[in-house]
């Protein structure tokens, strides 16, 4: 029993260090946004804390349009990959053929390319379509970034689903949509939500198309954190304030959905 | 047929919902400016106060684009190069200016109402905006170099920083400062590899020592003897008396180590003068003193002097209404605004005679005087040591120094730590630097 208990304390410690590891960044993050900017550049824990980095923020970009952008943006890109990514993974999960594998492996080898090694390209597309600074535009390519693990895991997801159960539905006489739209898409909801969420939290986080594409009328948030760092004059705790209003919302929502996320990641994992 | 419908419809549903999120608000008014600048704090200060430009002209509103000084200037590249059009004003250095002029990306400002008052600009700072006779960008502020020190610590060492420094006596002043036990390091300097950083501080090093980047023919000059005295003189000092780890440590980094305390002498820009003096920014704003920029063996170079203009792309839709921006920002009635509204201390320096003149600004400033001098007697026009056939005082005025700048800049700071000896360090850079300019055709 003894021993039992050392081990279990033993993995407590274990997980509460790594969990304070990973949270680090964000902590200082979040301490170093209520300090002032002369503090902000001694790395100490005693300072008098302040919101004045936070009025600056406010006071100079509006946080709310951009936050806005991030989230049509981050929910119309997953909302289009998901459309084409439905019935690509239905297609090769359930109606495999001899190239399946290679077609896979295909689609992930376009997240091989550096996105920069593209860019003059899909400007000059941007430019000529009239997309540039434009959140159709950021929508696109969002949901163009993510497809292929998008399709990956919900090929994946659709794996796990017995194909017995789709049969039986044919059998009964369901047709292709019905039986994706009765069948399969609730028996997979768990990862199609899981996989939602991981292509919102990309989508949220991507920072150089958005930076590159947009000026303001469709600049997300992460162009507003770029906005906050200089190279003349200190910066650190205006950084901090802004970045830390920027994550806020996905941190809320990776809380809320958590459980979704836990489980769609491990989803079979374990086979 | 039927046996579609339902995919296809909810593929619609999909599409058009997402459509339809993209859509909301993505139209854009006619009338509307889009500013891009870079997140310095003078240009905050022109963006919190571009409310009194709406006012004087309801026609026109304003759009902001603010981004760190790379970033923006690899999205304004890009823009401009492929003629997007995207923005209507930008904010650019004075080593792009008479490049873009010269490939036709900037709007000549001619025609500048004579309430203007053009000729109390700078003149240094009004030859680096210009190209053949023409000016193609109006400037917000310019700075040259100087020298910071603490004097409190000079007091406690018994030292006294002359009216005239040199190289030989810094380095002397720097050893006595420096107390290592106690985090103080006599002299702090760009390390950062980069064209705009380390290697701004180090081209005004070389020049000063009596060399220069390329010979009148456009033959690389760097593995010479006075490379080598300006490298070797630059390790030495940082190796004895700077802060551990210099190579990370560009001007903000170092701004960030005077304005805590931690150095004793700093090198660098004039515009640190405002910051360092701001007790909101800086805890040893009532220690701090200037010095001009030390000199080597030769004392007539170029030295520094950069900067931050506003210009208007040949690609933006709305010339006219750029125009009228760009005047008011930079004009005498703009500066008066700054100095209404956020003091005479918050003035952008380095672009008007007039500023220097008005006895209001010479007392919020002491250190005026320091940079209206370190401004005059940059020459970014004028000879090195040797006849050199480029322009550019702590840079070199072409397209292709960028890349060539960062690369010996990397290579410079590579000896820093360690990794390589300035012998080595200056002959691959020299390699280097010379294939660079031979593929882009220079040496004749």
């Amino acid at each position: 029993m003894t021993g039992s208990l050392a081990g279990r304390v033993a993995v407590t410690v274990a997980g509460w260090a790594i969990a304070l590891l990973l949270f680090f960044p964000i902590g200082w993050m979040v301490l170093t946004s209520f300090k002032s900017e002369t503090a902000a550049i001694v790395p100490s824990l005693a300072f008098a804390p302040t919101t004045e980095s936070y009025a600056e923020v406010q006071s100079r970009a509006d946080y709310l349009a951009f936050a806005l952008n991030s989230v049509l943006i981050s929910l119309g890109g997953t909302l289009l990959s998901l459309a084409f990514a439905v019935p690509a993974a239905y297609a090769m999960a359930f109606h495999p053929t001899t190239r399946t594998r290679g077609t896979l492996l295909w689609m992930l080898s376009t997240k091989m390319l550096p996105s920069v090694g593209v860019l003059v390209p899909i400007y000059l597309l941007f430019r000529d379509l009239g997309l540039l600074d434009t959140r159709t535009g950021l929508v696109v390519i969002y949901a163009l970034m993510n497809l292929p693990i998008v399709v990956w895991m919900l090929f994946t997801f659709f794996k796990e689903v017995p194909n017995d159960i789709l049969e039986a539905g044919r059998m009964d006489g369901a047709r292709t949509g019905s039986e994706v739209w009765y069948l399969l898409l609730p028996l997979a909801l768990p990862g199609i939500a899981s996989t939602g969420l991981l292509s919102v939290i990309l989508c949220w986080n991507e920072a150089f198309w958005s930076l590159n594409l947009t000026s303001s009328a469709a600049a997300p948030l992460t162009t507003f954190i770029a906005s906050f760092s200089s190279p003349q004059g200190l910066f650190f705790a205006k950084l901090s304030a802004a970045s830390t209003v920027a994550v806020a919302p996905i941190l809320v929502f990776g809380w809320l959905s958590q459980r979704q996320l836990v489980r769609g990641l491990t989803f079979g994992a374990v086979k | 047929m039927a046996r579609s419908t339902k995919t296809r419809s909810i593929a619609t549903g999909f599409a058009g919902l997402a459509a339809a999120i993209a859509g909301i608000g993505s139209a854009a008014a006619e009338s509307t400016l889009t500013v891009a600048t870079v997140n310095n704090g003078d240009m905050i200060v022109m963006q919190k106060l571009s409310g009194e430009f709406e006012k004087l002209h309801p026609d026109i509103k304003l759009r902001w684009v603010v981004l760190e000084e790379n970033v923006l200037r690899q999205r304004v590249t890009t823009d401009i190069a492929t003629k997007a059009g995207q923005f209507d004003v930008l904010t650019i250095g004075n080593y792009e200016v008479p490049i873009w002029a010269k490939q036709g990306w900037l709007e000549p400002m001619d025609n500048l109402p004579a309430s203007y008052g053009a000729d109390d600009i700078l003149g240094t700072v009004r030859e680096g905006l210009s190209s053949g006779g023409k000016l193609y960008a109006l400037p917000f502020y310019g700075e040259s170099a100087m020298t910071y020190y603490r004097k409190d610590l000079f007091d406690k060492a018994g030292l006294k920083m002359p009216a005239e420094p040199t190289y030989d006596e810094i380095k002397g002043f720097a050893a006595k400062l420096t107390d290592k036990a106690n985090g103080v390091y006599g002299m702090c300097l760009r390390g950062k590899p980069g064209w705009g950083e380390n290697m701004a501080f180090v081209t005004s090093l070389v020049d000063t020592f009596g060399g220069q980047w390329f010979d009148k023919g456009w033959k690389t000059e760097i593995d010479t003897p006075a490379w080598h005295k300006a490298v070797t003189y630059y390790n030495d000092i940082l190796k004895e008396s700077g802060p551990p780890g210099a190579t990370s440590n560009g001007f903000n980094e170092n701004l960030a180590l005077f304005a805590g305390g931690k150095c004793g002498m700093w090198i660098d820009a004039t515009v640190a003068a405002g910051l360092l003096f701001d007790p909101k920014q800086s805890q040893v704003s009532d220690k701090v003193a200037f010095a001009p920029i030390p000199t080597g063996d030769y004392k007539g170079g170029p030295t520094w002097l950069w900067s931050w203009n506003l210009g208007v792309p040949a690609s933006s839709k709305q010339k006219e209404a750029a125009k009228t921006f760009t005047t008011w920002a930079t004009s005498k009635e703009y500066l008066a605004l700054v100095a209404k509204e956020n003091g005479w201390v918050a003035v952008p320096p380095g672009t008007r005679r007039s500023t220097y003149e008005s006895a209001d600004y010479q007392k919020a400033a002491p250190f005026a005087s320091f940079v209206l001098k370190a401004i005059e007697s940059a020459n970014p026009n004028g000879q090195t040591k040797e006849s050199r056939p480029y322009t550019g005082a702590q840079f070199v005025a072409i397209p292709e120094f960028q890349g060539i700048g960062t690369q010996v800049g990397q290579t410079i700071a590579a000896t820093l730590s360690g990794q390589q000896s300035v012998d080595q360090a200056l002959k691959s850079a020299q390699a280097a630097t010379d294939r660079t300019m031979k593929q882009a055709g220079y040496p004749k």
